[in-house]
C-alpha cells in the first residue's frame, strides 16, 4: 500500500538549532532515507526549496488562471519535502515515519490505487 | 416454549457477547465493516426470534455464525469483488460449527482486534467512542446518538467516516505488537473511561441510554480484562469503575440533586461491591506494573474505605497523587493533588498550589469551583463568588449547574451587592 508523506517543518523545530546542528540533522535524515530507500520502503521523494520560492496557480471553473506568489496553504507548518512510501498498512507507515530523525510534522495520506 | 422474561435477560447477555465475537470474525474474513455489521444484525434478529422458542443453543456463537454465513453466501455471490472471500468464509464457518470453548484464543483475538481497531489513534476520539459502542458494544446507532445527546445523523456520519478511513487508509485489524501495545492499550482504556464517565456523570433527568453508558463501558472493560488477563491496567480501570458504581446511590438525593463526597450518606455505599473492587485492584497491583488507572483506583479505594469523610487518610491520598503526577503530569492531576493537600494542610496551602495552574486550567470548570470553595474557607468570599460564577458559565452538566447556582444564590443572600 502506497502512502504520500508530506514533511512539514515549523520554526520551533529548526530555528533554535545552530548551523552545525542543522547540518548534523541533515546528515541523519540523509542516512535514514538511504537506509529505508534501500529496504524498498521509500519509493521516492525530495526535499523542497523554502516556501518563499513557491508559486500558486488557481484555475477557475471557466478555465481562467491566476498566478500568485506563495504556497496555497498558509499555516504554521510549511511543507519542506515529501516521500512516497510503500508499506503493508497504516501502522507500518506510522512506525516507519515515527523514526524520522528531525523535529518536524508529518502528514500521511494514502495514495489512491487506480486499480480500485 | 421457554419462559419469555427468564430467557430475555440471559439472551441479551449471550447475544451481546457473541455478536461482538461474530462481528470480529466477519470483519477479519470479509474485510468489510459495513457488510459484517449488517450480517451480524440479521443474525441477531434471527436469534431474537428463535432462541425464546427453541432455547439458547449450546454454542450460541456457532449458531449465529451459521445463520450469518447463510446470508453472507447469498450476499457475496451477488458481488464479484467478494468471490475470493467466499471460499474463506465457507471454510471459517465449518470451523465455527464445531464447538469451540468460550474465550478460546481464536475467538478472543477477534474481539480484541476489533476493540484495538475501533480505538486506533488515527481515528478521532469521537469516532473511537461511537465505533466502539456500535461495533464492540453492539449498541444501535440511535441509542448511541441518544446517549451522547447528538442527532442520529451525526453519529451515523461519524461511523461512516471512521469506517471509510479504516478501509482507505488501511488501518490494520489486529492487536498491536508488544512494542506498540502500551500506548495503544492506554488509548483503548481512555475511550472506555470516557464512555463510563459520560454515563456516570449523567443525572436522573437524562435519557436512560445516557445513564446506561456506565454499564456499557463496565461491560467492555470486563471483556478486556478477560481477554488480557496479564495486563494490570484494564483491571485497574475496571476496579476504578466498580468503586464509583458501588457508591453511586449516595451521589444524588431523591429529587436528583448532586451530593458532594464530604456530605454523602456512606451507609448507602455498597460495602460488598467496594470489597470486591478492592480485591480486583490488589490483583492488578500484584502484577507489579503500576499505571495511571491502578493509581486512580487506589485513590478512590482510600476514599471508599473511610467510614466518615473526617477519617479519610489524606496523607495516603497525597502520596498516591504524587505517584499519579509522575505517571501523568497534567494540570488536572496537579489540581486534584492540591485539593488533597488542602485537606491535609489547610485551604491556604491548597490555594498556593493551585494558583500557578490557573492559566492552563482557565477553561476547566472544576478548577474554578474548587478554587471558590478554598477561597470561601479562607474568608475571601467575594473572590469565591466570582470563581463560582465562572465555573457555572463553563459547565454543561445540569447537576453541577444546579449545585453551583445554589452556592452563588446563598452567597448573594449573605452579601447583597
Amino acid at each position: 500500500m502506497k502512502y504520500m508523506v508530506l514533511i512539514g517543518s515549523t520554526a520551533e523545530g529548526w530555528d533554535h538549532l545552530s548551523k552545525p546542528e542543522q547540518d548534523a540533522l541533515y546528515q541523519k535524515i540523509s542516512d535514514w532515507w538511504a537506509e529505508h530507500a534501500a529496504a524498498g520502503e521509500i519509493l521516492e521523494g525530495h526535499q523542497l526549496q523554502p516556501v518563499e520560492t513557491a508559486t500558486t496557480i488557481r484555475i477557475a471553473r471557466d478555465g481562467r488562471t491566476a498566478v500568485t506568489d506563495g504556497p496555497f496553504v498558509e499555516g504554521k507548518e510549511m511543507v519542506g519535502g515529501y516521500a512516497v512510501i510503500d508499506v503493508p498498512d497504516l501502522d507500518a507507515a506510522i512506525r516507519l515515519m515515527s523514526g524520522w530523525p528531525a523535529p518536524d510534522v508529518l502528514e500521511i495520506r494514502p495514495v489512491v490505487d487506480s486499480r480500485d | 416454549m421457554v419462559d419469555r422474561p427468564q430467557v430475555d435477560a440471559s439472551l441479551e447477555a449471550v447475544l451481546r457477547e457473541e455478536r461482538a465475537r461474530l462481528t470480529g470474525a466477519l470483519v477479519r474474513i470479509i474485510g468489510d465493516w459495513d457488510l459484517a455489521e449488517e450480517l451480524v444484525q440479521d443474525a441477531a434478529v434471527a436469534a431474537l426470534e428463535h432462541w425464546p422458542v427453541d432455547g439458547i443453543p449450546r454454542n450460541p456463537g456457532a449458531w449465529l455464525m451459521t445463520t450469518a454465513r447463510r446470508r453472507a453466501v447469498d450476499r457475496l455471490r451477488r458481488h464479484v469483488r467478494y468471490r475470493e472471500r467466499l471460499a474463506e468464509l465457507t471454510a471459517e464457518a465449518t470451523q465455527m460449527d464445531t464447538p469451540i470453548p468460550t474465550g478460546g484464543p481464536l475467538a478472543a483475538d477477534d474481539r480484541l482486534s476489533l476493540l484495538f481497531t475501533c480505538c486506533h489513534p488515527a481515528l478521532s476520539r469521537e469516532s473511537q467512542v461511537a465505533l466502539t459502542l456500535r461495533t464492540v458494544g453492539g449498541l444501535e446507532t440511535p441509542a448511541v446518538a441518544r446517549a451522547f445527546l447528538v442527532p442520529e445523523a451525526t453519529i451515523a456520519q461519524r461511523l461512516v467516516r471512521a469506517k471509510r478511513k479504516i478501509r482507505d487508509a488501511n488501518i490494520p485489524y489486529r492487536v498491536p505488537d508488544v512494542v506498540e501495545l502500551p500506548p495503544r492499550l492506554e488509548q483503548v482504556l481512555t475511550v472506555l473511561y470516557l464512555i463510563f464517565n459520560e454515563g456516570y456523570l449523567a443525572s436522573s433527568g437524562d435519557a436512560p441510554e445516557r445513564r446506561e453508558l456506565a454499564a456499557d463501558a463496565e461491560w467492555l472493560t470486563s471483556l478486556l480484562v478477560r481477554l488480557m488477563p496479564d495486563e494490570p491496567e484494564p483491571m485497574g480501570l475496571l476496579a476504578l469503575m466498580r468503586l464509583h458504581v458501588a457508591r453511586a446511590a449516595a451521589r444524588f438525593t431523591q429529587d436528583g440533586s448532586m451530593v458532594l463526597l464530604a456530605e454523602q450518606d456512606r451507609s448507602l455505599w455498597d460495602r460488598a461491591a467496594i470489597g470486591a473492587a478492592q480485591e480486583l485492584l490488589e490483583r492488578a497491583l500484584r502484577i507489579g506494573r503500576p499505571g495511571p488507572f491502578q493509581v486512580q483506583a487506589a485513590i478512590v479505594a482510600v476514599h471508599a474505605s473511610a467510614a466518615k469523610y473526617a477519617e479519610t487518610d489524606w496523607a495516603e491520598i497525597v502520596a498516591l497523587y504524587d505517584q499519579l503526577l509522575r505517571l501523568q503530569p497534567t494540570p488536572v492531576v496537579a489540581l486534584n493533588r492540591a485539593l488533597a493537600v488542602g485537606e491535609l494542610s489547610g485551604p491556604q496551602a491548597a490555594l498556593e498550589e493551585i494558583e500557578p495552574l490557573g492559566e492552563r486550567l482557565a477553561d476547566y470548570h472544576l478548577y474554578h469551583a474548587a478554587r471558590a470553595e478554598l477561597l470561601r474557607r479562607v474568608g475571601r468570599s467575594e473572590e469565591a463568588l466570582v470563581a463560582d460564577r465562572r465555573a457555572l458559565e463553563l459547565t454543561d452538566n445540569p447537576a453541577e449547574q444546579e449545585l453551583l447556582r445554589a452556592r452563588v444564590a446563598s452567597a448573594d443572600r449573605e452579601q447583597p451587592s
